[in-house]
């Protein structure tokens, strides 16, 4: 039997951006989006929360052969069989899409005309993730206890508790789980504060059976006046950082850390027209960026906003069936007018993390802060049609300038090269291109 | 001698009004604390409105600005609100608070942490981001410096130094207990709302045992419960909860180990009891015999 890849928890990283709050109608036209799936090493984690009742829902990326694959999560509370369920991959891709930081642009209007107009023109939308009977006898004799075993969907899940964390790690260990060297400390902890370990591996014949291509989502209902997310497992022995994205959705407003600085993503910044082609790369190296300057001791968001609605729309917001789906338990009779969802309001974090920078589990707490906000990046295209106008003679000089401060943004955003941003731009070596004499407009405005 | 009689007319509450509003600053510029300037200025407006009101209706003449503008700036640092209607409706509660709730002259809480609790009790409005300060060692270091001189002043050093022992004491004896390594702990003594709360919140003169066994009793009392909240019942703020819990208990301990009463130096007491009035503060003519007014320590 091959040794099971152990996936210790599971948060995974993601992009953040968070933008202004109360963003005016806005009349820019999406272009693109920086979904998760972005970054390597990247978990995404769904949480459901109000009051101390929990839905965690995990989405994973692995994508080798099934029977490597196993996850070992701790749990603050016993789970029965109903608590489980498996999601369909679209729920947290669509979730991913609604919040994800996005690309929009502006085209000006012809200057010699006022007001300046904005032209309407869409642009292309975005693109579119066993154990019973002598198995229980062997883990008691090592002071665990098999407390249920369930078979969900394609997975086979254990619920385990433990004297000691010796016993589980062998017990584990014994049953093909590859646990990292150095986990035990950090098992024992988890035990001594009365967590349970929640284990599942695929179940090749269900898998079979249903045909699931994918691992879905595991989903998992408990109340518990812990508000965390555990990832000191997942930095055991992990090779290098990893991200995490998180979606909280959530009753009152935002969610943040509170044992961690939450910081805004910058948000809403010009950038050069080219951008448009690399959004992708633009997001990664920014989120880098920003992960660096903050000495990596930040969680980021990206994404603040009430559920019923959005602007621009990255992806429609999600039906009141799929946030049931994803275990909003309190929509019942709640849902608006026009089929959306009232009071459930969605906070995107992304964090980096690993052991040194991230000792301690990430805990969260609620606010009542419904201010809106959204990692929004814009591109403005220049009107380029005929300008017989001194309007147009100020429009250009203003364009000129509008480029040197589009490269200056980008370059501070994302730490690319200036030189080699300004030489894109088709802009000169330093200063800004054809500078006008401080005299020519004295006397003829 | 002739040192300590020349400072015994320094109010450190000066200091402390400048220390805070440096955090305050530096707060909301460097750490990005979104703290609105018209929110601030609500606040501060309120805190010394409600505190000239409570003083007309009391009957206490004149009116010292120090002391409301202490807690006005603490609640500024901390409280986060929706909209500036509950961060207003936080100031009168907590400046009220020190007029309604007394026992044996001495308001019973901390304006600033009663303010907090009572409105986080009340509302999902209102609520505090312990996090946002991050764990920059430097940073620590200086909020410690600033306040252990604010703190040595107003003679409460002995307290803040106790209660940061008690709390490290737990929080390095539960690692130990865990098997965790030592940076967890450390990470959770690097914040600034700790600091804020050891410095600016507990030590508070007025609502603290007279004697100093007693402070410390009380330091050992707040940290261990703030444990018990925290590690117990996962609430984030567990520091305020604890301080409203333990405060009453201060009355007793001044019973039990009574000490002189504290009075800002150089100051009248600014809030002399009103004739009849079993609550109010005793100037210090009508402080018991033999009580000793601290000056400030050197």
């Amino acid at each position: 039997m091959p040794s099971l890849r152990m996936r210790s928890f599971l948060l995974a990283l993601g992009f953040c951006l968070l933008g202004p709050e109360a963003a005016p109608a806005f009349c820019g036209f999406y272009v693109a989006r920086a979904d998760a799936k972005l970054f390597n090493d990247s978990s995404r984690v769904v949480l459901v929360r109000d009051g101390d009742r929990t839905v965690l829902t995990m989405a994973n990326d692995f994508r080798g052969d099934p029977r490597e694959f196993a996850m070992v999560i701790p749990v603050p509370t016993r789970i029965e069989r109903e608590q489980i369920h498996v999601a369909e991959p679209a729920l947290v891709d669509h979730l991913d899409a609604y919040t994800a930081p996005r690309l929009v642009e502006y085209f000006d209007g012809d200057p010699c005309l006022r007001p300046y107009p904005l032209a309407e023109q869409s642009l292309d939308a975005a693109r579119k993730s066993a154990a019973p009977g002598e198995a229980g006898r062997r883990a008691r004799s090592l002071g665990v206890t098999i407390e249920a075993s369930y078979t969900v969907g394609e997975y086979d899940i254990l619920i385990l508790s433990a004297k000691r964390s010796r016993g589980l790690l062998r017990w584990l260990r014994e049953n093909d789980y590859r646990i990292p060297d150095g986990a035990e400390p950090v098992v024992r902890s988890y035990l001594k504060q009365g967590m349970r370990f929640f284990v599942a591996r695929v179940n090749l014949a269900e898998q079979e059976r249903l045909g699931a291509r994918f691992l879905r989502p595991l989903q998992v209902a408990y109340e518990s006046p812990k508000f965390m997310l555990p990832i000191r497992l997942g930095t055991v022995n992990a090779d290098g950082p990893q991200d995490l994205v998180l979606y909280a959705l959530t009753r009152t407003g935002r969610v943040e850390t509170t044992n961690y600085r939450t910081l805004k993503l910058p948000s809403d910044a010009e950038l050069p027209l080219f951008v448009k082609g690399e959004f992708e790369r633009f997001y990664r190296d920014m989120f880098a960026e920003q992960v660096r300057r903050e000495s990596m001791r930040a969680v980021f968001l990206e994404y603040a906003w009430d559920m019923a609605w959005c602007d621009p729309c990255a992806a429609d917001p999600l039906s009141p069936a799929e946030l049931r789906e994803l275990g909003v338990f309190w929509l019942e009779g709640g849902v608006a007018k026009g089929g959306r969802a009232p009071n459930v309001f969605v906070t995107r974090l992304h964090v980096r993390y690993d052991a040194e920078h991230f000792p301690e589990d990430l805990r969260f707490q609620e606010t009542g802060d419904r201010t809106n906000f959204q990692g929004r990046y814009v591109l403005r295209h220049p009107w380029s049609g005929p300008m017989a106008c001194a309007e147009g003679e100020r429009y250009r000089r203003e364009l000129a300038q509008r480029l040197e401060r589009q490269a200056t943004t980008l370059a501070s955003l994302t730490g690319w090269d200036p030189t080699e941003i300004r030489a894109r731009l088709g802009l000169d070596g330093e200063g800004s291109s054809d500078p006008e004499p401080w005299w020519r407009r004295l006397w003829t405005p | 001698m002739d040192a300590r009689r020349r400072r015994a007319g320094w109010d450190p509450r000066l200091a402390q009004i400048a220390t805070l509003g440096a955090l305050l600053v530096y707060g909301s510029t460097a750490l990005a604390f979104e703290i609105e300037p018209g929110q601030v200025a609500a606040v501060l407006a309120t805190v010394l409105a409600t505190q000239w009101m409570a003083q007309r209706w009391k009957g206490v003449p004149g009116f010292d600005p120090r002391s409301p503008l202490i807690s006005g700036l603490s609640l500024c640092l901390l409280l986060r609100a929706s909209a500036w209607p509950w961060a207003v409706a936080t100031a009168v509660v907590a400046i009220a608070s020190k007029f309604v709730l007394r026992v044996r002259g001495k308001h019973v809480f901390n304006p600033t942490n009663f303010g907090l609790v009572a409105m986080i009790g009340a509302s999902d409005q209102v609520w505090v981001s312990p996090g946002q300060w991050g764990s920059l060692a430097l940073f620590a270091f200086g909020v410690v410096c600033a306040g252990v001189l604010v703190v040595s002043r107003a003679s409460r050093a002995d307290l803040t130094v106790a209660f940061l022992a008690c709390h490290a004491i737990l929080l390095f004896g539960r690692a130990l207990w865990l098997g965790d390594p030592w940076t967890i702990p450390l990470h959770q003594l690097q914040s600034g709302a700790l600091l804020v709360f050891a410095f600016f919140m507990i030590s508070d003169p007025k609502t603290t045992p007279n004697s100093r066994r007693g402070r410390l009793v009380y330091a050992a009392l707040v940290a261990g419960l703030a444990g018990a909240i925290r590690f117990g019942l996962h609430e984030p703020n567990a520091l305020l909860w604890a301080l409203v819990a333990c405060a009453p208990a201060v009355p007793l301990l001044d019973r039990l180990l009574p000490g002189p009463a504290y009075a800002w130096p150089g100051t009248p007491d600014p809030t002399p009891a009103s004739k009849g009035d079993p609550h109010a503060f005793p100037t210090h003519a009508q402080l018991p015999a033999g009580t000793r007014v601290l000056p400030a320590r050197p």
